[in-house]
């Protein structure tokens, strides 16, 4: 039998002789620092997440009927009568939220520990677009199911194309291909959001892959492996510090993936809506265009940037400003590593003013969400009795939209002017176990 | 042949043309695909005007009818909510609709009531800032968004607010005030929207 296998890879080697290398080069060869510790789970779960919403999608398509007037009950006949469809759907609507637990807290770990800074700003900025289509593609699939939340969500993201001055409206018809979210809005989401989409974001993570396996991982302690001591057990040329990916990585990711999975299963099976925060209760009810939802709010993953555009007020006869504030917040993490001039990566040994900035920025991002969630909408009268409630609410989300925006400008002016007061860095990746 | 010396002119003439046509071809290639993306002949055609009968909606409410799949507003104000409109002025954007909200009605409904019969507000029921259909409260009590309320729309998503007339108040994300359809009056009980009144532009 090994016989067989061995004349086959003979075989495929004689025709494509770099096929072994390649493997070898970003697998068993691909020395990744000794020191990974819990928050380097992340990026091989959410490709976990991202197998799992292709597999689900895939079968989700198969009984799923993309127009106005058939979408709806599909989702219901999914529900109801397709052998284990429930469960497909479930693990897809679970999978879309837990794709962002699992996103939001990569990219944590990669601000934390320096790892969009030179040399990697290309991993940074690809894994950024990575983000910003997985938001488009999250959105168009919550339209998909068509219902009132779905329809009025779609509404209110199509038209923040509508404040651009002039040809704002047009474009917004033109998105939607008719004057209202329609039959015509519903049949684009579904080919952007089942081919289009799919195929940019499979691109992005091999690239994004490439563009990290070019310059190596880096790690807790931000120090660069390359640069440190030469020879291990399998090389005398690589690193000292660092490990093969497979199968050292591979098996501590897979440790990673059974503890995910199981919390997945258990929210799958017990929580699927998550009290109305991976499915909100009113997308129970069928689109319709003539009734808005007593309250708007989006699926908890977009809450904070869909409070920055609540929080900035129209001026000059145009309410652009609000939409140009939520797509800023976006594009200064894309610009994070040329706002952060400084030398240290890793928070461990970076300035006070760093830890306690990164907190606040924290505190910020969660505070907005809080405002864009309809949390302090609920909490500012029960907490401070008849009060006015735009004043306040306007007061706090307005306070954390420049809180995260002061961010930027704080990591800037602290590293520009050298005011960070760094510790010294080891030469050698510390193993703290 | 083989020998002859290349002709970088040559070249990059060639080169350049081929690349100039190219991209051409590929921006007119995708013009089709661009313009299928616009509102079809049937969504275009679906935007017939509407008769609607007033004779059923008594002072103080307000009848949503579907005009283009929009929802229009029809109420028939008070005389005490007709009271609330001018004192609101100072609180609001545009009060006379001749600024930012200039072109948000026609011409025969730019006025203090925004309408062509003061009782009767016939005006498209979308929010001016991301078009949510704002919640009509048209009772004069304190609410929770505003104790001093004195009537008008609320919108859900955003919190915008506007009086009785649509006008939008100060500090809210909504620019404009909301837009006023073309209507008229067929006789005392029955408008239509969509159409503007006879001599009127």
């Amino acid at each position: 039998m090994a016989n067989v296998f061995t004349s086959i890879g003979d075989w495929v080697t004689e025709r494509a002789p770099n096929m072994m290398p390649m493997y070898r080069k970003h697998m068993t060869e691909y020395y990744a620092p000794k020191n990974f510790n819990l928050w380097y789970y992340f990026g091989s779960l959410a490709i976990v997440v991202l197998i799992n919403q292709i597999v689900t999608g895939i079968f989700l398509t198969m009984n799923y009927n993309p127009s106005a007037a058939g979408a709806f009950d599909s989702v219901q006949y999914i529900m109801r009568d397709v052998e284990w469809g429930w469960l497909i759907r479930y693990m897809h609507s679970t999978g879309a939220s837990l794709f962002f637990v699992v996103v939001f807290l990569h990219m944590f770990r990669g601000i934390m520990y320096g790892s969009y800074k030179k040399p990697r700003e290309l991993v940074w900025l690809l894994g950024m677009l990575i983000f910003l289509v997985l938001m488009a593609e999250a959105f168009m699939g919550y339209v998909l199911p068509w219902g009132n939340m779905s329809f009025w969500g779609a509404k209110v993201i199509v038209s923040l194309f509508g404040t651009i001055p002039v040809i704002g409206g047009t474009l917004v018809e033109w998105i939607m291909g008719d004057f209202l979210p329609a039959d015509a809005t519903l049949n684009r989401f579904f080919a952007l959001h089942v081919i289009a989409l799919p195929i940019v974001l499979l691109l992005l993570v091999v690239l994004h892959l490439a563009a990290l396996h070019e310059v190596g991982s880096n790690n807790p302690d931000g120090v660069e492996i390359k640069k440190g001591p030469k020879g291990n057990r399998w090389d005398a040329l690589k690193p000292a510090d660092g490990i093969p990916f497979h199968p050292y990585y591979t098996v501590k990711d897979l440790f990673g993936v059974g503890f995910f999975l199981l919390i997945a299963a258990f929210i799958i099976f017990f929580a699927p809506t998550f009290g109305g925060w991976f499915l909100e209760h009113d997308n129970s009810i069928m689109a319709n265009n003539l009734v808005t939802p007593a309250e708007i709010k989006p699926v908890w993953y977009f809450t904070p940037f869909y409070a920055i555009v609540r929080m900035v007020p129209s001026f000059l006869g145009t309410a652009v400003w609000g939409v140009l504030a939520m797509f800023g917040a976006i594009v200064v993490l894309f610009l994070l590593p040329w706002f952060d001039r400084g030398q240290v990566k890793s928070i461990r040994y970076r300035g006070t003013g760093y830890k306690v900035a990164l907190g606040v920025f924290v505190i910020a991002f969660l505070g907005l969400g809080a405002v864009g969630a309809g949390i302090t909408a609920e909490v500012i009268p029960e907490w401070f009795g008849n009060v006015d409630l735009t004043t306040w609410e306007n007061a706090f989300g307005r306070t954390m939209t420049l809180i995260y925006f002061g961010f930027f400008a704080f990591l800037w002016a602290y590293t520009h002017f050298g005011w960070e007061k760094t510790k010294p860095v080891p030469d050698r990746v510390t193993m703290h176990d | 042949m083989a020998n002859e010396v290349v002709d970088h002119g040559r070249r990059r003439f060639l080169t350049a043309t081929t690349a100039v046509v190219g991209g051409l071809g590929i921006v007119s290639a995708a013009v089709p695909f661009i313009k299928s993306w616009e509102p079809s002949a049937r969504a275009k055609a679906a935007g017939a005007p509407v008769t609607q009968s007033l004779k059923k909606i008594e002072p103080g409410q307000q009848l949503i009818v579907g005009w283009r799949s929009l929802p229009v507003f029809i109420v028939n104000r008070t005389p005490a909510q007709l009271a609330t409109l001018p004192q609101q002025d100072p609180r609001l954007v545009d009060p006379k609709s001749d600024g930012s909200s200039a072109t948000q009605q026609p011409k025969y409904a730019q006025n203090e009531t925004r309408s062509i019969k003061p009782e009767w507000l016939v005006m498209v029921g979308i929010c001016t800032h991301l078009g949510c259909v704002p919640n009509f409260v048209g009772e004069i009590k304190p609410e929770p968004f505003d104790p001093n309320w004195q009537g008008g729309y609320y919108c859900p998503c955003h919190h915008s607010r506007y009086d009785m007339a649509g006008r939008v108040y100060q500090g809210v994300p909504a620019p404009k005030n909301m837009e006023i359809p073309p209507y008229n009056f067929i006789d005392d009980n029955t408008i239509q929207i969509g159409v503007d009144p006879k001599g009127a532009a």
